[in-house]
This record gives C-alpha cells, sequence and structure tokens, in this order.
C-alpha cells in the first residue's frame, strides 16, 4: 500500500521552536501525505506536544517554515488555520464542560456553518433550514462514535474516555482535511483503546482524513500508522514504516537508555 | 392583601429591569471570564448619550445613534483593552474595566455634563388599574421591553450558531480557537450585546431616576441579583432579579415600618447573603468542581 503518490499535504520545514534557554523542537522537518496514518513518538518532552502546536498555530516556530496543501502556515493565527481544514484534540481534554455533547459537536461544526449573525436575524427561515442540514451531520458522527445516550449531557460530567471520545468527535465534526490527536488514548483501559483505534482506522478509511497521532502505547503505534516520526530532546531521530522503526538502534536507545544496548 | 398584591406587582416588574442590568454582567462574564466593573459606566454612557443626541434627532434617530456608539465601543474595547490582555489572569481584566468604567464615565459627563437631566421617551408615568390592581403604566412597558430583551438573549445564545460560539469561547479559549472561533471578534461580539444591553437599561432607568452619575450605581443593584442567581447563569439573572425586585418592595413596605424604613437598598444584600450560606455559587451558578 502505497499513500506516497504527489505532493505532500503537510510539510514541515526546519521548525526551531525555544521557551527560554529550552529548546524544544531543535529543527525538525517532516510530510505528511494525503490519506496517511502518522505517529509522533518519543520520551516525555521530547517536543510532541510543541510539534503539534505549532501546526495548529498555538505557537509560532522562531525558526522555519510549515505548508499545508501548498500554503504556508508560519504566520497564521490558530483559528485561521483550524478554518483551512486542520482540527485536533487535547492531550488534557479540552472539551466546552459547562455544554452538553451534542453543542460540543454542533461547535466543532460552526466553520461548516455559513450564516452569520445577521443572517440569523434577518433571514431566520434559512438559518433555521441550515442548522438542521449540519444537525444531521452531527448526529452521524454522534451516532458513529456510538455516543446517542450522552447526547444531552454536560460534557464536564463524563467519564475520561467518553470526554476523550467527545473531543475527537467535535473535530471530526468539522470534516477535517489533517486531523491532529494528541494522545487519543492517554489515560484509557485496554477497551477503550480498541475503541478509538477502530474510530481513526474508521476515521481515516471511510472519511478518508489524514491524521497525525501522538501516542505512547507503542502497540497501537505500530498496529495503525503508516509512517512514524521519532523525536527525542527536540530533534528528529528516526523515521519510517513501523517495522523499520521497531529496529532503530537510535530509537530503542532513546527509550530504554543506553544499558539497553547489550 | 389586594395592597400586597400591588407591591409584589410593582416590585416584580422594576425586578425584571434588575435582571436586564445583572444580564449584562452574566454575558461579559460567560464569554470572557470577567466581571465586568465597567458595566454601570456603559449603562451611564448610554443614558448621557441618549440625553445628548435627543436635542439633536428625533427619539428612534438618537436611540439607533446611541446603538451605533456602543457597537463602536465594544469593537473598540476589544481592540485597545482586551487584545493586550490575552491570557493574563482574569484580575488584570477585572482592574483594567475598573479604569475603563472611570475612562467612560469621565468622556460621558465631560462631553454632556455633570447635572442631572431628565429623561423622557414619552411613556406615561401613570398608574392603571386592572382589576381593581393599580399598576405603573411605565415600570409594565420597562418590564416588558427587558423581558423581550431578555428572552431574545437566552433564545441567541442556547439557540444560535453564535451564541454557542460565544459560550464555547467562555467555556474553553484555547478549545475555541482549535475549532476556528475568533476570539477577537467573539469578544467585540459579546461586548457590544452588553453594549445594547446598557443602552436599554440606561433608557428605562434613565427615565425613571433621572439621568446622572448616580445611574452607575445601578450596577450595585444587580450584585445581589448575581449573587443570588449565580454570576454564569442567564436564566439564573431572571429569576434572582424578580426576587430581588419583589422582595424588597414587600420587606420596605411591611418590614420597613418596624425599623425605621430605608429597609430597601440592603435587603437584597441580605437575601443573598442568606443564599451564599446554603448555595455558594448561588442558586443557578455552575459548581466548580476540582480535583486537588
Amino acid at each position: 500500500m502505497n499513500k506516497k503518490n504527489g505532493n505532500p499535504m503537510l510539510q514541515v520545514e526546519d521548525i526551531h521552536i525555544s521557551f527560554g534557554v529550552l529548546k524544544a523542537l531543535n529543527g525538525v522537518s517532516l510530510e505528511i501525505h494525503k490519506g496517511e496514518i502518522l505517529a509522533i513518538i518519543g520520551p516525555n518532552g521530547a517536543g510532541k506536544t510543541s510539534l503539534v502546536n505549532v501546526i495548529n498555530g498555538v505557537y509560532h516556530p522562531s525558526r522555519g517554515h510549515i505548508f499545508f496543501e501548498d500554503k504556508d502556515l508560519t504566520t497564521l493565527s490558530h483559528h485561521h488555520i483550524a478554518s483551512l481544514g486542520i482540527a485536533r484534540t487535547f492531550q488534557n481534554v479540552a472539551l466546552f464542560k459547562g455544554m452538553t455533547v451534542l453543542d460540543n459537536i454542533m461547535v466543532g461544526r460552526n466553520l461548516k456553518m455559513g450564516s452569520n449573525f445577521f443572517a440569523q436575524g434577518i433571514y431566520w427561515g434559512f438559518a433555521q433550514r441550515e442548522e438542521i442540514r449540519h444537525r444531521q451531520v452531527v448526529e452521524k458522527v454522534i451516532d458513529w462514535l456510538e455516543i446517542e445516550h450522552i447526547r444531552k449531557t454536560p460534557a464536564g460530567m463524563l467519564p475520561y474516555g467518553l470526554q476523550k471520545r467527545v473531543e475527537l468527535g467535535r473535530a471530526l465534526a468539522a470534516e477535517p482535511k489533517l486531523l491532529l490527536l494528541d494522545e487519543p488514548m492517554a489515560g484509557m483501559n485496554l477497551e477503550e483503546k480498541e475503541d478509538i483505534a477502530r474510530f481513526i482506522l474508521d476515521a481515516n478509511e471511510e472519511l478518508e482524513t489524514t491524521i497525525a497521532l501522538i501516542e505512547h502505547d507503542m502497540g497501537v503505534v505500530m498496529d495503525i500508522s503508516d509512517q512514524v516520526v521519532v523525536l527525542d530532546y527536540g530533534d528528529k531521530i528516526a523515521e519510517g514504516p513501523p517495522e523499520k522503526i521497531r529496529n532503530n538502534e537510535k530509537v530503542i536507545k532513546a527509550y530504554l537508555g543506553t544499558s539497553a544496548k547489550k | 392583601m389586594i395592597f400586597a398584591i400591588e407591591v409584589a406587582i410593582g416590585g416584580l416588574l422594576v425586578g425584571v429591569m434588575y435582571s436586564l442590568v445583572a444580564l449584562g454582567f452574566v454575558l461579559i462574564y460567560k464569554s470572557s471570564g470577567v466581571f465586568n466593573f465597567a458595566q454601570g459606566d456603559m449603562t451611564l454612557l448610554a443614558a448621557l448619550a441618549l440625553v445628548g443626541f435627543l436635542t439633536i434627532f428625533p427619539l428612534w434617530l438618537a436611540i439607533l445613534a446611541v446603538l451605533v456608539l456602543m457597537i463602536a465601543l465594544a469593537i473598540g474595547i476589544e481592540a485597545i483593552v482586551l487584545r493586550p490582555l490575552v491570557a493574563r489572569p482574569p484580575l488584570a481584566l477585572f482592574m483594567a474595566t475598573i479604569g475603563l468604567g472611570f475612562l467612560l464615565q469621565g468622556i460621558g459627563q465631560g462631553i454632556w455634563g455633570t447635572d442631572p437631566k431628565g429623561l423622557n421617551i414619552g411613556i406615561s408615568d401613570m398608574p392603571f388599574e386592572v382589576k381593581g390592581l393599580m399598576v405603573s403604566q411605565f415600570d409594565l412597558v420597562g418590564a416588558a421591553l427587558s423581558g423581550a430583551l431578555v428572552f431574545g438573549l437566552v433564545w441567541f445564545f442556547q439557540k444560535s450558531k453564535t451564541g454557542r460560539a460565544l459560550r464555547a469561547v467562555s467555556d474553553d479559549h484555547e478549545a475555541a480557537l482549535s475549532v476556528g472561533i475568533p476570539l477577537n471578534k467573539a469578544w467585540a461580539i459579546t461586548w457590544a450585546i452588553s453594549g445594547v444591553v446598557a443602552l436599554v437599561a440606561g433608557i428605562m432607568w434613565g427615565s425613571r431616576l433621572g439621568v446622572q452619575f448616580s445611574l452607575s450605581l445601578i450596577a450595585l443593584k444587580a450584585l445581589p441579583v448575581l449573587i443570588l442567581g449565580g454570576i454564569d447563569s442567564i436564566p439564573g439573572a431572571i429569576i434572582a432579579g424578580l426576587v430581588v425586585g419583589a422582595s424588597e418592595n414587600l420587606a420596605e413596605v411591611f418590614l420597613g415600618p418596624y425599623v425605621g424604613g430605608g429597609i430597601q437598598t440592603f435587603f437584597p444584600y441580605l437575601l443573598a447573603l442568606l443564599v451564599l450560606w446554603f448555595k455558594p455559587y448561588g442558586m443557578f451558578g455552575r459548581e466548580i468542581i476540582e480535583r486537588v
């Protein structure tokens, strides 16, 4: 299965970013191709989340460039990048806790809704019709993630595993071209992890969403990803298909320390 | 008995106008987590501007002009006051709104003067009779107008796309940005809405009490309402406004004589204190449960 055709969808070129004296990313480059699932792995503090934050505009790199579908994202603002079709989830779930699951996912749909503030006041019927159309998409997402039973529950009241699932739903409701998942399975039990892995694969295959994910569970990473990028202390130390990464000397060293060599 | 009902009705009608003032606070708090100290001064500014414009324009045009002014003000506040303070602690924003309050007050009084002015929008203050009950016509109109605005806002925040986006912003800035909601725009819209609320409150309270500095103290009336209802709850502001309006009126008439009157000014605070005892987040406020 060769998904590498044409130009890469996302090109990260020589990104540098530092917080005070701490260099979070030190000249990292990578490419994500359309239709791919790319896993970003590395020990704690390797710069994985920083990389995701740079891609979706939370941080701006001090050096380097990011191109998404040949458009330079480097200096664009956070919400602007979202509107280009890049959605994300957060390491520590960032849901709208006071809002219902349904409302949370509807907000994710906001970008696709055309009618604005004034249209809603003046041309109410149109806004209403649009709302119904988008509601159908959202209901599909809800149905698909098997969270029908909690759609009217405030998100803050849900257990952690379900919150993560709702957050995934909110990101998918925007029908993103590129989906960034920051540890979508952290803190989950095996069964929950399998569910999420299935949703990720389905999103990739059925919705043709390109996905970049950060994950610590090596089993999952090796199973679902097409490409793996390994970071360590802000440097990219390896990249390639999972089977190659598994046996990479540098990677083993970064994870297990030098003593693992013998 | 009839008299007690009259007193209660009078209180409820005034209470709707309390709700309106309180709502201005709730809206800003919900969308930016800031207690907007300038809300009272925005009310004063709106009323002063309206009186000023009325000398040159007919009523409808004057109201329109103030509306434009309040929206322009909201956009200005967002750009000059809020934007540089993004991601600062809420206390910094709170302090900024105190400064903003003084500034608005000064500008308003600088342009239109400090002397008390009457505001007549053509609603008669004659009470009329419904089935043997005397009801103030002015209060009724005020309540109807405020009520309509309150319910319009509730609908907007609960059902519309923009309202949903504003609620999202209030809940989590980072997450709101990541789904493509521009914070700046959201804040400008919220402040514009609370400017409109200030305008309506300024019209109603201004024509009731006269337009002068003390109008900005109307904000103090909103405090017990906010405490009672919970500062982040729109229905809370509505119900607490009614409760405060009715209870302070009843207390004044029936308890007042025993303690020498003047009970109206502090009774709502007493009530708020009592509620705080049992419900620290107000009757409808969201209880914050944090893991420690």
